[in-house]
């Protein structure tokens, strides 16, 4: 393995997570148009651990590279992250295809192949889809360690990380080596804001767009959507009038 | 077509966001804050009565008898007369904990028709009324004084009518604002008014005080957008223009008279109001800047540059900022990268841009923000990168209102004065302050803790806050009338948006002519000739 750490953040465009989505006429998605895109939170945390990780170990890290796989206004989250302090930058274009989790698997390896990334740091889930899985079968592809939901990161100087995670009633502390994979949970740090003339400045860091055409490889969803629908509208409740009236509703409903 | 509005409609949780609020993501409310605040303060407001011993009652108006309450109950049912003592404390006190009058009725009334009997049986027996909305009022107008009947509007609360082609929204007064605003944005329109107080006050009040607010430079004054009211004069009459009719140029245009009338004249229950499209995109740039001249200048280029999609153009100045900074505990948006303190620039400025192109608005303002950084007009800045980080940055200015009473309390200045000169007046007041040994951030035993100033420069409207550990006379009289011939010296207003109220009502003539007042007067009297509607107070 390299001296240095080479980190690689993948981040998603989504759906911004303050609004409310809503299911498309079709049925088979989520509404896209007229709607406000922005970072996938989880990502945003992991852009800035990674930000984060260089700062406190400034002769470990050699280089921070953000990819995105997306439509070409993914180049906005890109954007971002190299004002927050990336220092280069991938676009691999697809268009309006939606990848399942797989098939983003295989394009970040490829990209980890070609950046010679020793340490991926993406979140544990991208909120649009909530799938959850690109992260463990990226570490699979690459027979990587693999450490989820991180709330605690410490690099150190041997090349090892210890990586924190919430577990009921705890926390769980796994130490492994590089090379490895870290995905966020949201406790690990919170965004700052970008300042306007790191913003200004990222416009010149390099942005380089990818065909996947050109990676060859198989990325065929293997998934069809049959249906989507929104979760049928709660009942509302009912007040009752006395502790009697409580208890005999709650056996005619079986409750006790 | 008519729809039951909740009390709050907040917790409409997007289900993508849950992911992220399962692990609580600071999503907290600004209200919640607030009321956490507001519940510490152990102090009980002293009595308006007590605090102005000038003021007297007028023995003109009668006592509540069982009587009157017997007929009440008859009128709107035993449920909406409150005469409890602790469910009227609610009532009597005003959101800054400055005034507290004496009622010991309030009526909940549920239609117009209630109303309008209630007011004529108030005016055949001389009872005086207090008309109120949200009782978020800043001028102590929401409140009784003494023993005046409170009328509140708070049931009438149902949205009546949305067209979606004109845009045109009627509803009852006692709507929610922040209510009638999701409403809005369901149907792809929005209210022409927002302001920090929208998850309380509610849109009959805000028309009582013709608000302005934070959108005022974008969509204008509600003497514009409002299109017709329905309101119940004091003998009972109800006058209704509740039409959708943008052009009608028959007669004096009567709703105007009710538009910033304070409860002076009837008590308003129906809007018609003009709503215009929802901008589908928005964006907020938050500014650091070295000086006022340079807020200035950068309002200037902002109209210039940015032109159409400009929708707010707010400022503070740093003091507002570390009120803020402690009210909500949130790291400053303009922090350096190892704390959270807010940066020593004098002045912050944030700027609104919405528009229906995210492209063509992110473009013109990120060349108006290039431009402005590049000449140094501007000291450092960030844009908001999600709905989130939007909302975020608004509460800096937003949560200033509450920040400022965090202490105990606040002396509100809110003036319209030509910008040039629209600072100084925050500078000169702690200047004084500070003379008479007044004011000191760090020494508890000063009754004064800072004077902080921010604002709407789109407007000319800078608001003076006068934040105080107590309210003391000696700073009371320091500040009046001082701030309101500083006003008058330079020919502004000492009332911009808040209205006159009790605070204002012996100082109107700072900003209105004789000739004026007297036609203020002769109207009220002609339409309240018994003086009934929230007396000792407006003029
Ligand atoms: C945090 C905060 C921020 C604010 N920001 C702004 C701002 O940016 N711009 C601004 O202009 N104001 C602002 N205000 C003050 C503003 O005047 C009120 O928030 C709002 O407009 C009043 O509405 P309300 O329903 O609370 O009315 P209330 O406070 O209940 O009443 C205000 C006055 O109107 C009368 N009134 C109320 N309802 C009726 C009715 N139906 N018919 C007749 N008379 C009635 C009352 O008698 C009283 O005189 C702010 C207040 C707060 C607390």
């Amino acid at each position: 393995m390299s001296s240095k750490i080479r980190i690689l953040v993948p981040i998603k465009r989504v759906i911004d997570a303050a609004l409310k989505p809503r299911i498309n006429k079709a049925h088979n998605g989520v509404e896209s148009k007229g709607v406000k895109f922005s970072i996938n939170p989880f990502d945003d945390i992991a852009v800035e651990e990674a930000v984060k990780i260089r700062k406190n170990n400034k002769d470990l890290v050699e280089s921070i590279h953000a990819v995105s796989i997306g439509p070409s206004k993914a180049k906005d989250v890109l954007r971002t992250a190299l004002a927050k302090g990336v220092d280069t930058s991938s676009l691999v274009d697809v268009g309006d295809t939606e990848l399942e989790p797989l098939a983003v698997s295989k394009i970040l390896k490829k990209i980890q192949e070609e950046q010679g990334s020793n340490l991926i740091i993406m979140g544990k889930q991208a909120i649009d889809d909530d799938a959850g899985q690109a992260g463990q079968m990226l570490a699979g592809l690459l027979g990587w360690s693999q450490a989820t939901n991180a709330s605690k990161v410490t690099i150190n100087d041997d090349f090892t990380a210890e990586v924190e995670k919430e577990i009921d009633g705890g926390i769980e502390t796994v130490r492994a080596p590089l090379p490895l994979i870290i995905t966020t949970d949201l406790r690990l740090n919170t965004p700052k804001f970008v300042t306007l003339p790191k913003m200004m400045k990222a416009k010149k860091k390099p942005l380089k767009v990818v065909n996947p055409a050109d990676l060859g490889l198989d990325l065929e969803n293997r998934l069809e959507t049959v249906s989507l629908e929104e979760p049928a509208a709660r009942k509302a409740g009912i007040k009752v009038k006395s502790v009697d009236e409580l208890i005999s509703k709650m056996k005619e409903l079986k409750a006790i | 077509m008519s729809f039951k509005l909740l009390a709050r409609s907040a917790s409409r949780l997007p289900r993508l966001a849950l992911a992220i609020s399962r692990n609580s993501l600071p999503l907290a409310s600004t209200y919640s804050q607030h009321s956490q605040y507001r519940h510490h303060s152990t102090k009980t407001v002293r009595l308006t009565a007590e605090n102005y011993p000038d003021v007297k009652r007028d023995p003109r108006f009668a006592h509540l008898t069982d009587t009157d309450l017997a007929f009440f109950r008859s009128v709107v049912g035993d449920k909406q007369v409150i005469t409890d003592s602790n469910d009227l404390a609610a009532y009597n006190e005003d959101w800054m904990r400055k005034y507290r009058g004496q009622s010991k009725v309030v009526l909940k009334p549920k239609s117009t028709s209630e109303i309008s009997t209630l007011l004529k049986y108030c005016n055949e027996h001389l009872l005086a009324v207090v008309p109120q909305g949200g009782n978020t009022s800043l001028v102590g107008g929401s409140v009784p004084v003494f023993d005046e009947v409170v009328i509140s509007v708070a049931n009438l609360n149902r949205v009546r009518s949305f067209d979606e082609t004109s845009g045109i929204l009627k509803a009852d007064s006692g709507v929610i604002l922040e209510n009638a605003e999701s409403f809005l944005a369901e149907h792809g329109a929005v209210f022409p008014l927002d302001l920090g107080a929208k998850g309380s006050c509610f849109i009959g009040g805000n028309i009582a005080t013709n608000a302005g607010g934070l959108r005022l430079l974008r969509y204008g004054s509600l003497h514009g957008s409002v299109l017709g009211l329905e309101a119940v004069l004091p003998d009972g009459t109800i006058y209704d223009s509740m039409h959708s009719l943008r052009k009608d140029n028959t007669g004096y245009d009567l709703k105007q008279l009710f538009i910033g009338s304070e409860g002076t004249l009837g008590i308003i229950t129906g809007i018609s109001i003009l709503c215009p499209a929802r901008p589908r995109s928005v964006n907020v740039a938050f500014l650091g800047l070295e000086s006022y001249d340079k807020v200035r200048e950068t309002f200037r280029r902002a109209r210039a540059d940015l032109c159409e999609i400009l929708s707010a153009f707010e400022f503070m100045d740093r003091k507002s900022q570390v009120f803020a900074s402690r009210f909500t505990g949130l790291p400053h948006p303009l922090a350096g990268e190892d704390n959270t303190d807010v940066p020593d620039y004098p002045f912050y400025v944030l700027i609104e841009v919405s528009g229906s192109n995210k492209e063509h608005d992110d473009a013109k303002l990120e060349s108006f923000l290039e431009s402005v950084m590049e000449d140094e007009t501007v000291a450092d800045g960030t844009v908001s990168q999600d709905e989130t980080q939007l909302k975020t940055l608004w509460r800096w200015r937003e949560s200033i209102s509450e920040a400022s009473t965090m202490f105990g309390g606040v002396f509100k200045y809110d003036v319209s004065l030509p910008l040039p000169k629209m600072y100084s007046l925050v500078d000169s007041v702690a200047e004084r302050l500070k003379e008479k040994g007044l004011l000191s951030f760090e020494d508890s035993s000063k009754p004064v803790a800072d004077a902080i100033g921010y604002g709407h420069i789109g407007d000319g409207n800078l608001h003076l806050n006068v934040c105080v550990r107590e309210y003391a006379k000696e700073v009371e009289e320091a500040l009046e009338p001082f701030v309101y011939e500083q006003v008058q010296a330079n020919r502004g207003s000492i009332s911009a948006e808040h209205g006159v109220g009790f605070q204002k009502k012996h100082y109107i003539q700072y900003s209105k002519s004789p000739v004026e007042i007297q036609m203020i007067k002769d109207l009220k009297k002609h339409y309240d000739p018994k003086g009934i509607m929230n007396p000792y107070k407006y003029i």
